[in-house]
């Protein structure tokens, strides 16, 4: 007894649970069938099984169940504890025994009984084990738990009804008058609890949603629990209603600023700060509470300020200026977490001059803080190089230092880290010409060592498209050629691509590059193989237009689109090759995926190719008899609102060109509760020589339910250059007045009308854009055959950079080589701009533009069909 | 984490676990099934947790994608895990209930021995504070009273060690009737 006493003593950090069998503990459990009880013993026991059941021991279904059946004799010792772990041993068991339900009755007693401490806990067991068919016989039981005087009782009630609310939400919905009771209790946690299982029950209606909110926020709640709560409740409503800030919720959220609780008080800052469309002055007040909150002494508080200022410099630096001597004050905070995100902020909202320091600050602990953060860093570094870009060096070398420590230290992971900062470096050397030649450096040092094929492709597609434009191509070639030797098959097909580019681009270097590839060619994978013979082959040609088409300007059709169309392809057997042309072009050219500054998110789903926006469309309309035969869909608009937004009924317009025919579909909402439009179709009168074919109308448009009707145009053929046109609209329908409650419509309907706007059909409808990586070699591609060359005077625009939108936004078309961006102090630029024609024909313009007093305009426009030419020049003039 | 929009919900606590100081676990609560369904991500998740926030007694941390409020004493580790979005000072606040109600359950010793001596209130205390990921209760005091247990006095070993050492068989025999 003394050694035993003595080693307890000694040993005072060992766990006496950590030699645990699960057999032994099982044949313990036998004693629960002795009579009497001992309770003392029984606790042991039944705490061991649950000690096992939480470090993740399997218990079998039999054995399980065996101790579940001994167990439920427990019930017959009053032992308080016990009991208490008796119901604990019923919820981590509801899932791996059978025939949990025998402990109903017993649970039932327990929870209608004299004891209190036993009631709560009683409930929230018996819920655990009951399903849609037994609840029905303790609905009774449940009511009245809800509106027990006893908090822990009602609260238990609540919380439960709250999970059951998934399994069973009809019969937990009648218990809402119970709930609505419990809803103005005086203690605090019922009143929260309450309060959310109201909010899941009438969430879908959002009329009873507002009143609730207006009821609680005016009487006034005890909770901060219910407080943040229903600060989430209405920014929820405001974002869904688009309400304004001039509304009572608003009002509501902001007075919660000055609420006692610190929680309240950042619940509804947050909540403010997520707002869209917030102004920096509704934010001022969020932003000064965030402030106070900088220098409390808890961390907890602190960083949950940083973090959400740290959100709002994101959206409106200027706004958070102000705080920037308390976040200063942060950037060496013990808490890492911390000091990142006051450094980032800074860097958001800093002067150019304090970036060199607080670059310096971050350098001396970057490798102490977690990859989430190390992510915030790099976008924080992006979003700076693209605001002062002449600090791109100290940028670069600090990404670079970031990329070279991280490969050394671990060797698995941080890839979303290290994508990061490819990512990172790409941009720079997009933005900045000057940089391209370090960065290019740097990433070929990178890919030596690296793990992640994504990478190690993008980095050589990158290679391959910027490399051959540099003073020294040839110092690259080594860097490709040995991922050739080393790397996976992925890695050494994308290296092949990217030396065929070298090849292409520079004549000294084609017979190097020709020696290479004939190496590659015996490459053991077949992909490699192919790819090496097939630039093998163009290259030998030695003729600039196949280099252009082949192996600078890739595919630009849509890759799901391509797949159906081959699929089609092969399903009917016919003598014609597959055409190209009849594939739908891709719609989101790849440089205008810019990677957003907002997430840290490490969202876990898998990347998916998400269809795009026009094969979705492309689906739908194929879906239409009415519209066979059209052809592949060829560009859809953007959507064009052609009402008010606050009017009756809401119509807006997609314009879906294809090669001879238009399709206009009106995406229609109607906003009035008591009435039900049907036969909704929107009639067309146009101004030139178009020809509506055919309406669809939608059958039928319920309150706020949106419908799509069509109009089919076909277009002008005779006239080719035809390309813009005016119509003007109206919505003919047929109305039925219709009870606001039940949506029951009257039997008989009258005819009405609705004037809308105009809808113009202009040049861009007619054109896709298309991107062309290497725009020289296009131009050279499509040759000078149908070259037309016109100069313009645009003498109301100003700036060089107002006259480069203007005719990208007109033509709708692609601009390339980062020709879009206008240097800064320069009086003349040449913009780029790339597409396709309806019906096929590349189009390219170059136009050269110079200031003086205005914008003179030097359009040069080459296509492979001579009235597209036409057509740009005659809409242009 | 672009979560302007917090589904307003009771759900608050995604995670509770208490580790020892060498990052095993004593406790763990998983309340979300779609976060780590599994053992082994479970422990994995712990692990990394433990790695990054032992050394440092920071008071909050943000890993794999989930906010982090922790507390540490003597040799005992206690985590409270909520969404990106979730309010820290929310999580914070059942953070501390658990830490107060355990504290004033074991007497002040906040340690592993007493801890796991006490398992079974220590049980309780937990399932009284949240139920499914919902906070039930966060004033500790309630939380005591709900859970109503008497805790396994560790005092008596000392006392044992102490009349052993200086030769008090005498007391020694009172202590172990006492015991």
């Amino acid at each position: 007894m003394i050694d035993r006493s003595i080693l307890m003593c000694l040993g005072s950090g060992s766990n006496p649970f950590q030699h645990l069998e699960k057999s032994a503990v099982l044949q313990e459990a036998r004693i629960f069938n002795e009579t009497p009880i001992n309770p003392r013993r029984c606790l042991h026991i039944l705490t061991k099984i649950i000690y096992l059941l939480n470090q993740g021991e399997h218990f079998g279904t039999t054995e399980a169940t065996e101790a579940f059946f001994a167990m439920t004799r427990l019930f017959q010792s009053n032992d308080q504890t016990l009991r208490r772990m008796c119901y604990l041993t019923i919820k981590e068991m509801a899932n791996i025994s059978e025939d949990v339900i025998i402990v109903t009755s017993s649970l039932t007693k327990d929870m209608t009984g004299k004891e209190d401490v036993y009631r709560g806990p009683a409930i929230r067991a018996l819920c655990r084990i009951t399903d849609t068919t037994m609840l029905q016989a303790i609905e009774r039981y449940m009511k009245q738990a809800i509106v027990d005087k006893v908090p822990s009782v009602s609260s238990s009630a609540l919380v439960s009804s709250l999970h059951m609310v998934k399994m069973s939400f009809d019969v937990v919905k009648r218990w809402v008058n119970e709930a609505q009771e419990a809803a103005s209790s005086d203690n605090i946690m019922v009143q929260y609890h309450a309060l959310g299982l109201l909010y899941h029950l009438r969430k879908s209606d959002r009329l009873a949603v507002t009143k609730m909110l207006n009821k609680f926020t005016k009487s006034g709640l005890k909770s901060p629990f219910a407080y943040c709560m229903m600060i989430r409740i209405a920014s929820k409503l405001l974002e869904e209603t688009e309400g304004g800030h001039d509304s009572p919720l608003f009002d509501f959220i902001e007075s919660c600023l000055r609420n006692k609780h610190e929680m309240v008080v950042y619940e509804a800052a947050s909540a403010i700060v997520h707002m869209p469309k917030c102004t920096a002055r509704e934010l001022a007040p969020a932003v000064s509470v965030l402030q106070l909150f900088c220098s409390s002494p808890k961390a907890a508080l602190r960083y949950a300020a940083v973090r959400t200022l740290n959100k709002v410099a994101m959206k409106h630096p200027s706004a958070v200026t102000a705080c920037n001597l308390d976040l200063e004050n942060l950037i060496t905070d013990s808490n890492r977490s911390i000091a990142t995100l006051a450094i980032t902020t800074l860097l958001k909202t800093g002067s150019e001059s304090s970036v060199d320091r607080l670059m310096k600050q971050i350098s001396s602990f970057v490798s102490e803080i977690s990859d989430e953060f190390k992510v915030v860093v790099v976008q924080a570094i992006s979003a700076l190089c693209q605001k002062y870009p002449r600090k791109h060096s100290v940028m670069m070398n600090f990404l670079s230092n970031m990329l070279r420590d991280d490969v050394s230290s671990s060797k698995d992971g941080g890839f979303e880290y290290k994508r990061a900062i490819v990512d990172c470096i790409i941009s720079i050397i997009e933005e900045n010409p000057e940089s391209k030649e370090t960065g290019l450096a740097h990433l070929c040092e990178f890919i030596e060592d690296c793990e992640h094929t994504v990478l190690a492709t993008k980095i050589l597609h990158m290679l391959g498209k910027e490399g051959p434009r540099t003073p020294t191509p040839s110092k690259y070639i080594r860097f490709i050629f040995n991922r050739v030797v080393l790397e996976s098959e992925a890695v050494r097909a994308a290296a092949v691509s990217a030396l065929a580019k070298f090849g292409a681009q520079n004549d000294d270097l084609l017979p190097s590059v020709l020696v290479l590839m004939q190496r590659c060619m015996m490459d053991s994978d077949d992909e490699v193989r192919d790819r090496a013979t097939f630039y093998m082959n163009v290259l030998q040609q030695k003729q600039k237009a196949l280099n252009a088409a082949y192996i600078f300007n890739g595919l630009s059709v849509s890759v799901p689109g391509l797949e159906k169309s081959l699929h089609q392809y092969t399903l009917e057997p016919s003598e014609k090759p597959f055409d190209m042309k009849t594939v739908p072009l891709a719609t989101a050219p790849i440089t205008e995926q810019k990677t957003e500054i907002a997430p840290m998110a490490t969202s876990k789903l898998p990347e998916k190719l998400a269809p795009s926006r026009q094969d979705i469309y492309q689906e739908q309309l194929a879906a239409i008899p009415e519209f066979q035969g059209l052809g592949p869909l060829f560009k859809s608009s953007e959507p064009v609102q052609l009402t008010e937004a606050e009017t009756e009924y809401v119509v807006r317009c997609i314009k879906h060109t294809f090669a001879n025919h238009m399709i206009f579909q009106f995406d229609c909402t109607n906003t009035l509760n008591d009435q039900l439009l049907q036969r909704v179709l929107v009639q067309m009168e146009p101004s030139e020589s178009y020809e509506v074919l055919h309406y669809v109308p939608a059958p039928s448009l319920p309150y706020s339910q949106p419908s799509s009707c069509y109009s089919l145009v076909r277009l002008p053929e005779d006239d080719p250059t035809a390309v813009s046109c005016t119509f003007s609209c109206t919505m003919k329908y047929l109305v039925r007045d219709c009870d606001p409650n039940t949506g029951e419509p009257d039997d008989d309907g009258y005819n009405d009308e609705y004037v809308l706007e105009d809808l113009e059909v202009t040049v861009a409808d007619h054109i896709q854009k298309v991107l062309k990586p290497n725009f020289g070699a296009a131009w050279e591609e499509i040759g000078d055959e149908f070259e037309k060359e016109e100069t313009f005077a645009l003498a109301t625009v100003r700036t060089l950079d107002e006259a480069v939108n203007n005719i990208i936004s007109f033509l709708g078309m692609q601009p390339c080589e980062r020709s879009d961006k206008v240097p800064e102090n320069k009086n003349s630029h040449v913009l780029f701009l790339a597409g396709v024609f309806r019906g096929g024909h590349d189009v390219l313009v170059r136009a050269r533009l110079a200031l003086a007093d205005g914008v003179t305009m030097q359009v040069t426009v080459r296509s492979t069909d001579e009235n597209v030419v036409d057509v740009i020049l005659a809409s242009v003039g | 984490m672009d979560s302007a929009a917090l589904e307003p919900s009771l759900y608050t606590v995604k995670a509770v676990f208490i580790l020892d100081n060498d990052g095993n676990r004593l406790l763990s609560k998983y309340y979300d099934p779609e976060l780590y369904p599994s053992m082994k991500e479970q422990k994995n998740f712990e692990t990394n947790v433990f790695n990054k926030t032992h050394k440092a007694d920071n008071e909050i941390a943000f890993l794999e994608g989930m906010t982090i409020v922790y507390k540490s004493s003597i040799d005992l580790f206690f985590y409270v895990v909520g969404s990106a979005q979730e309010n820290e000072l929310m999580l914070m606040a059942v953070l501390n209930c658990l830490f107060e109600s355990l504290s004033q359950m074991l007497r002040k010793n906040v340690e592993k021995r007493t801890l796991l001596d006490n398992m079974d209130g220590v049980f309780l205390v937990v399932d009284e504070i949240i139920d499914g990921g919902v906070i039930l209760e966060s004033d500790p005091q309630q939380v005591i009273e709900k859970v109503n247990y008497r805790c396994v006095s560790e005092q008596a070993y000392g006392f044992v060690l102490f009349d052993y050492i200086t030769g008090n068989m005498e007391a020694q025999g009172e202590r172990r009737q006492l015991l």
